[in-house]
């Protein structure tokens, strides 16, 4: 930190004592108008959070307003900025994994995955058909619970508050799902350059299908309560416009664009680890407002769910991982009474069978496995947009560079596109529509 | 914060790196006598060696030849000649190194051109590469590159546009003109690289706080960090621990 010390700064007097200097802050300058004068008794300048229960997180709003009309919509962001892209490039390929997983935290296994499709991209390898298949699987259970998240959170910011325990309920039950496959709520760091970290428990494929029986009725249930209800509909139709033109100037990307009317999926457009070869629509609707995106985020999830229930029926025993030992994570983890712990076969392997295993398992883990040296960009259509992970490699063992290009950092640009000259109110439901996830937009 | 830093305590302990080479020898980082594997006499190319030696011949293949023809007509073959310095295709992604003189018109032609609609700017990032240029390049190296990957939704396609500056003098105009989103983009770049984006409507900083010095994600940016102590031994920061390269 090198924050410079002002000598004269009004809100902060200091005196010096024997133990050093002391300073007052003071700061009640309340009574202090300085030239607000000249903008007459209507504007109002209004500071929203960074800690306000419906700014999805610490986002900060300054608000010109007259009366209610807002006049001018500044967003200031940052006060999550983490250097997570700074710190890949100190640890290895592999470990990088573990970072991108906590930057958007509603969405982790999206970052893993279109993190390690750029570094396979690099290496200009491809995982195994199931590993790929798993991915799909997990990404589109992560899109549902993002998306309930979302929905939750934009019933909480709207006064439905049933909506988000609804919400948040469902959402659990992807959550034990995700970990009882990764072993954890989130920040999962189960997709790996190369692969997966392992294989789908025994009993996971019975509790998905479990899962796709009870799903389809809960989220009839939202429609029920949400859907047709009169105040939902006054508060969300019309609020937070933007058109097509305004998405693509802006950036924006994903849910808001399609209920833009234009229907830009990456699954479907640029098609990765197999999604031309499944079986979705892509919902869309015409109305360009926060209405339109709710309802499409709505429909999504019943179309991730027709996903997974195809990603299940095509699963077929093999490798989760390449066969290649040089890049292959070789620490395989069995999941012991007291959660996950080494693999005893793994050790036994390395420690008294092969000499060879356990040289692999020494570099790679100490060491890690070298990139050739290049850039790509990988873009994947995380519940938010469009993921692009641009990643560059100087032949070493660890990242040059990693840059995430989130799409809560790019969607939330639209604020004031989206906001200036409505109503204050309907700057939440615009927020809220956009889906922004902090963690993601500061990185 | 600007300019090349004092790292010759990390290049000694990280061994073989050649002080401001684009070359590097050994492979695993071992200097002098370590290495008895036989791969010391190896000679690999550095990111910043290789950007600034290859160059793609034509035909690229794929899309990119139909691109930069719909360019070249787009804006005429001098202009295009004195723009584009290099173009690199390279695992399916096509990379145009262009002067910062001619970016915006390059960006106009891309974005409002028929045959091109480059609609969508989906990132402006940047990227140190501290030793580009080789060893020869010496101190005003062209090291901070501005990356802007662009989309056309019509054709389905994606470029990549890479602009190289000094240090000394960052300037690169702003696209924000053509690319409102590239509003935020710039600004973290600014805030993050030093690279001042000229025409930009409010240049600040986005991501760390506003009094910040410097720009953290210059790789001569000195981590420092917080020596700790444990068991009398300290931690250094982790660009001086020693490590594989």
């Amino acid at each position: 930190m090198s924050t410079t010390y002002n000598p004269t700064d009004p809100y902060a007097g200091s005196r010096e004592t024997t133990e050093g200097r002391v300073y007052t802050v003071t700061g009640g300058d309340w009574d202090q108008t300085l030239g607000a004068e000249a903008y007459g008794e209507e504007r109002l300048v209004v500071n929203m959070g960074p800690q306000h229960p419906s700014t999805h997180g610490v986002l900060r709003l300054v608000l010109d307003l007259e009366g209610e009309t807002v006049t001018k919509a500044r967003v200031v962001i940052g006060y999550l900025h983490t250097g997570i892209e700074k710190n890949t490039e100190y640890r290895n390929w592999t470990q990088g994994t573990t970072f991108v997983t906590r930057m958007d935290y509603l969405s982790p296994l999206y970052n893993e995955a279109g993190y390690c499709l750029a570094v396979e991209k690099l290496l200009g390898i491809e995982a195994p058909q199931r590993a790929r298949t798993i991915r799909v699987l997990v990404m589109e259970l992560n899109r549902i619970a993002s998306h309930l998240v979302a929905l939750a959170t934009f019933g909480m910011e709207m006064g439905a508050l049933t909506g988000m325990t609804n919400g948040f309920r469902e959402r659990e039950l992807v959550l034990d799902l995700l970990e009882e496959i990764t072993g954890l709520r989130m920040n999962h760091a189960y997709i790996r350059p190369g692969g997966l970290a392992q294989d789908l428990p025994p009993g996971a494929v019975e509790h998905i299908r479990e899962f796709l029986q009870v799903m389809p009725d809960r989220v009839a249930d939202f429609h029920k309560l949400l859907t047709g209800q009169p105040i939902w509909q006054a508060r969300l139709k019309d609020a937070g416009y933007l058109d097509v033109t305004g998405c693509v100037a802006m950036g924006v990307t994903g849910p808001v664009l399609r209920a833009a009317g234009l229907p830009w999926d990456l699954r479907k457009v640029e098609p990765y680890l197999g999604y031309e070869t499944y079986d979705f629509e892509v919902p869309t609707a015409d109305t360009c407002d926060a209405w339109g995106r709710y309802l499409v985020r709505m429909a999504e999830v019943n179309e991730s769910l027709k996903i997974i229930e195809q990603a299940l029926d095509r699963l077929e025993p093999g490798p989760v991982m390449v066969e290649d030992k040089k890049i292959a994570w070789p620490a395989q983890l069995s999941l012991g009474p007291d959660g996950m712990g080494n693999s005893l076969e793994h050790v036994k392997h390395i420690m008294g069978q092969s000499m060879e295993a356990l040289i692999h398992h020494f570099k790679l883990v100490t060491e890690g496995f070298r990139v050739p040296a290049g850039q790509v960009y990988v873009p994947i259509e995380s519940p938010r947009g469009e993921l692009g992970y641009h990643v560059v490699s100087d032949g070493g063992t660890r990242p040059w560079r990693v840059h995430v290009r989130d799409p809560s950092f790019v969607n939330l640009q639209a604020t004031a596109a989206m906001s200036e000259g409505g109503m204050i109110a309907d700057v939440i439901a615009a927020i809220a529509s956009l889906d922004p996830v902090m963690g993601g937009c500061d990185r | 914060m600007t300019g090349p830093g004092d790292r010759s305590g990390t290049d000694a302990e990280q061994g073989a790196t050649a002080p401001g080479g684009g070359f590097r020898k050994g492979a695993f980082g071992v200097s002098g006598s370590g290495d008895t594997s036989g791969f010391g006499g190896l000679v690999r190319v550095e990111p910043g060696g290789a950007v600034a030696l290859h160059s793609t011949e034509r035909p690229y293949g794929g899309y990119f030849d139909e691109v930069t023809d719909a360019l070249i007509d787009a804006v005429g073959q001098a202009t295009y000649d004195a723009a584009v310095q290099r173009v690199l295709a390279d695992r399916g992604e096509i990379t145009y190194f262009v002067a910062r003189e001619h970016l915006l018109t390059l960006v106009r032609a891309l974005r409002d051109d028929e045959a091109l609609r480059f609609e969508l700017c989906s990132s402006v990032s940047g990227v140190d590469y501290l030793d580009s240029g080789g060893p020869a390049a010496g101190p005003g190296r062209p090291r901070l590159h501005v990356v802007l990957h662009l989309t056309s939704m019509t054709y389905r396609r994606r470029i990549r546009l890479e602009v190289a500056v000094t240090a000394e003098d960052p300037h690169v105009p702003s696209v924000t003109s053509v690319y409102p989103t590239a509003d935020w983009h710039e600004r973290e770049t600014w805030d993050m690289f030093g690279v001042v984006f000229d025409g930009h409507p409010a240049l600040t900083r986005i991501l760390m706080p506003d009094d910040w010095d410097g720009h953290p994600q210059r790789k001569d940016y000195p981590l420092g960090g917080v020596p700790v102590e444990y068991h009398d031994a300290t931690i250094p920061p982790p660009d001086t621990r020693r490590s594989y390269r």
